[in-house]
């Protein structure tokens, strides 16, 4: 009896590291061929791309052992046959890269803005924060505090908006173009579905013709046509020419995304909900935009991502961004024709950010279970 | 889009045709001025965040014209597509942002060329193991070339006369040409002899490339401002001329303190010592003194930002004085 209870292990080829490696990696001959060929292919890549980026690279100093402060001091550019990256180039240029042409004295506004992003990001990334709800206020309240801090005004020297550059003109962009398009997304998305043919008329009118033009003739119409329409005397910030485009593009896309998720919903919620004698707007907000949000996260991550992206875009319109700043500094003539590692040093940033959100949505994801297929039956 | 952005050229300088482009930069208090997003030797940030090149150099100029203080500008970065908009519709009060001087741009744009900063032309780059010392010698060749620039048309003009042939190899951007002539995908590079010079020094072996000595198209770049403000105008246009003229009579921001008491009258004039020409452009008299004193003369300029001692290695050449066997001549100060 004992004998027969007793539990065979599952035979060794199945199981473990070497079982694992069997099922992904070499199941058949076509996936062992195909794993050899992307081992080779790492094994030729990995230490060439390490030796560059770390081994043989300049930080500060070249192999001479001297402060880099141009181009010709690289290691690679004094003795080509040896030396990898030389980034230099980004630590003296770290400041620009990072603030822009804020004026040194201020730049700790800079710095609490940064931090204060941080913290009002918290609430809406933990749902289980302790105190959250406070948290919450203060991240409504964060876009008044931050303009005042970085523009100046209540005490603060004003720093004009000329002055800003690289990655914080690319979180300002992005962080109000995303938090801006949401709400005016979804906004636009119920319009489109609304039954008042005038309000669906005009949601539609709206959203086809911000999706039917590039981002970049929306730049140039903001940075050129935006004044003329305003009264003369009113002299719009660039910036802020720049930031209206910027939201009119994502929220066209943000309410497609939503209207989609909308769409998904089965009319049994509608019923449901009017069924209970819950107006529009309740019905709306307590209902269907939860549901519909819910489904939506993976395209909304995804547009964002994008329009984080698209900022890049600014340069058309001489705003220095992160990149501007990067070609900026390939211009001068104590850097020339080190492009390698000040465009890896830019796709890196854009990567941990873009890299960041899509972890993000997927942790969303898992926790709100999108996947199951809710209330359909 | 030349046609659309020359409409929205015209209808902004409709909304913003007021006189006194002088006045509104005193009471501002600083000078707005538009400059590239970054052109190696012409307009790009420095370490410390300062616009530093020849283009930044004559900002600067103006500013310290207007001001007696060479920190008194704000730099707006324009691109290509945004410069001429921007100026137009009065968000910069000048542009000095090496743009070619043409008709339509002067006349039609509505804007007005106050000068030339720097002569430029279409040039060649090829290998030095090519062994080529004449343009004239590329018959036959592999031309990198961007499409749907006037480059693209001077070289084709260059080598019809010439009656050689060449191959095109079709690129967009002065990166990608530069990838490509490294590569050796293309035995020559054209584009603005300026750009030729950037791209040389930017190779990590800057002796395996020349620029060849034939220059096939005029490109005057020098700054501009709107039209029908004349008095703006000669502001911009005398302070480039006196920092040329300053070359002419050998003032330097080292010498110009002892030139002040100089026995030669034009100096006197120049430095505001005798006369009142700032009085006539508004200035204070000592304008062109400040200018000298705190930016240089022209060459000063030209040697520090573009010049054989900088990674550049433009020769003077066209842009020597006249005096000299360039064309860079400034009226005469009286």
């Amino acid at each position: 009896m004992n004998e027969m209870n007793e539990v065979r292990k599952p035979p060794v080829a199945t199981t473990g590291i070497i079982g694992w490696l069997r099922i992904n990696l070499f199941f058949n001959w076509t996936n062992s061929l195909i794993t050899l060929f992307v081992i080779y292919c790492l094994y030729q890549f990995i230490p060439w791309i390490l030796d560059w980026t770390i081994f043989s690279a300049d930080f500060k100093y070249n192999y001479l052992g001297e402060q880099i402060t141009n181009q010709e001091m690289c290691s690679r550019n004094l003795d080509p046959e040896n030396g990898g990256a030389c980034w230099a180039v980004i630590y003296v240029r770290f400041y620009q890269f990072i603030y822009g042409f804020y004026p040194k004295v201020e730049v700790w506004r800079v710095n609490i803005a940064y931090a204060m992003l941080a913290l009002a990001l918290l609430p809406l990334l933990y749902a289980k924060l302790p105190y959250r709800k406070y948290f919450l206020y203060f991240t409504y309240i964060f876009p008044v505090i931050a303009y005042f801090l970085l523009n100046g005004g209540l005490g603060f020297t004003e720093v004009s908006t000329n002055k800003w550059g690289g990655l914080l003109v690319t979180l300002v962009l992005g962080c109000t173009g995303i938090a801006l398009a949401f709400p005016i997304g979804i906004m636009l998305a119920l319009g489109r579905r609304s039954k008042l043919p005038v309000i669906s008329m005009m949601c539609t009118l709206f959203i086809e013709f911000i999706r039917g033009v590039p981002l970049i003739t929306l730049l140039f119409f903001g940075m050129v046509m935006l004044p003329l329409f305003l009264p003369e005397g009113i002299d719009m910030d660039g910036l802020v020419r720049v930031l209206v485009a910027v939201t009119l593009f994502q929220s066209a896309y943000m309410a497609e995304v939503i209207r989609g998720g909308l769409q998904a919903i089965p009319p049994g919620q509608y019923e449901a909900a009017k069924s209970l004698g819950m107006s529009y707007w309740r019905m709306n907000l307590l209902i269907i935009l939860p549901q519909a949000i819910r489904i939506s996260i993976p395209p909304i991550v995804n547009t964002s991502i994008g329009l984080f992206k698209d900022t890049t875009l600014v340069i058309i319109v001489g705003i220095l961004d992160l990149l501007g700043i990067g070609r900026g500094t390939l211009a001068d003539t104590n850097w020339l024709g080190l492009s390698y590692e000040i465009y890896f040093f830019v796709s890196l940033v854009f990567f941990i950010f873009t890299f960041g959100m899509s972890r993000y949505s997927l942790y969303l994801e898992k926790k709100l279970k999108t996947g199951i297929n809710m209330g359909a039956d | 889009m030349k046609k659309l952005l020359s409409i929205f050229a015209v209808v902004a300088f409709a909304f913003s045709a007021h006189a006194g482009t002088l006045d509104d930069v005193k009471n501002r208090g600083f000078l707005k001025c538009g400059v590239t997003t970054g052109l190696a030797g012409f307009a790009a940030p420095d370490d410390s965040g300062e616009w530093a090149g020849l283009d930044a150099d004559m900002c600067r100029a103006v500013a310290v014209a207007v001001f007696g203080d060479r920190s008194k500008v704000e730099f707006i970065t324009t691109t290509g597509k945004s410069r001429f908009p921007t100026l137009a519709s009065g968000e910069v009060d000048m542009l000095a942002r090496n743009t070619t001087w043409t008709i339509s741009r002067d006349v039609n744009l509505g804007f007005e060329f106050v000068g030339v900063n720097f002569y430029d032309g279409q040039g060649f780059m090829v290998p030095s193991a090519l062994g080529v010392s004449s343009a004239t010698e590329l018959d036959g060749a592999t031309v990198c070339i961007q499409t749907g620039t006037t480059t693209e048309l001077n070289l084709a003009d260059f080598f019809r006369l010439n009656g050689i042939s060449y191959e095109a190899l079709p690129i967009e951007t002065n990166d990608e040409g530069k990838e490509n002539l490294f590569a050796g995908r293309c035995d020559v590079y054209t584009t603005d002899a300026s750009g030729l010079s950037s791209t040389r020094a930017a190779a990590s072996n800057p002796d395996k490339w020349v620029v060849l000595p034939e220059i096939i198209s005029k490109e005057p770049l020098g700054p501009l401002v709107r039209h029908g403000d004349h008095q703006w105008g000669d502001v911009v246009r005398w302070s480039l001329n006196a920092m040329i003229i300053a070359e002419e009579l050998g003032i330097t921001s080292e010498n110009v303190d002892a030139q002040t008491s100089s026995n030669v009258p034009e100096v006197l004039r120049l430095l505001g010592v005798e006369g009142n020409y700032g009085e006539m452009l508004e200035l204070s008299n000592d304008w062109a003194y400040q200018i000298i004193k705190q930016i240089g003369n022209y060459s000063e300029s030209y040697e520090a930002n573009v010049g054989p001692d900088t990674p550049l290695e433009i020769a003077r050449g066209l842009n020597a004085l006249w005096t000299q066997g360039g064309i860079l001549y400034a009226p005469p100060f009286r």
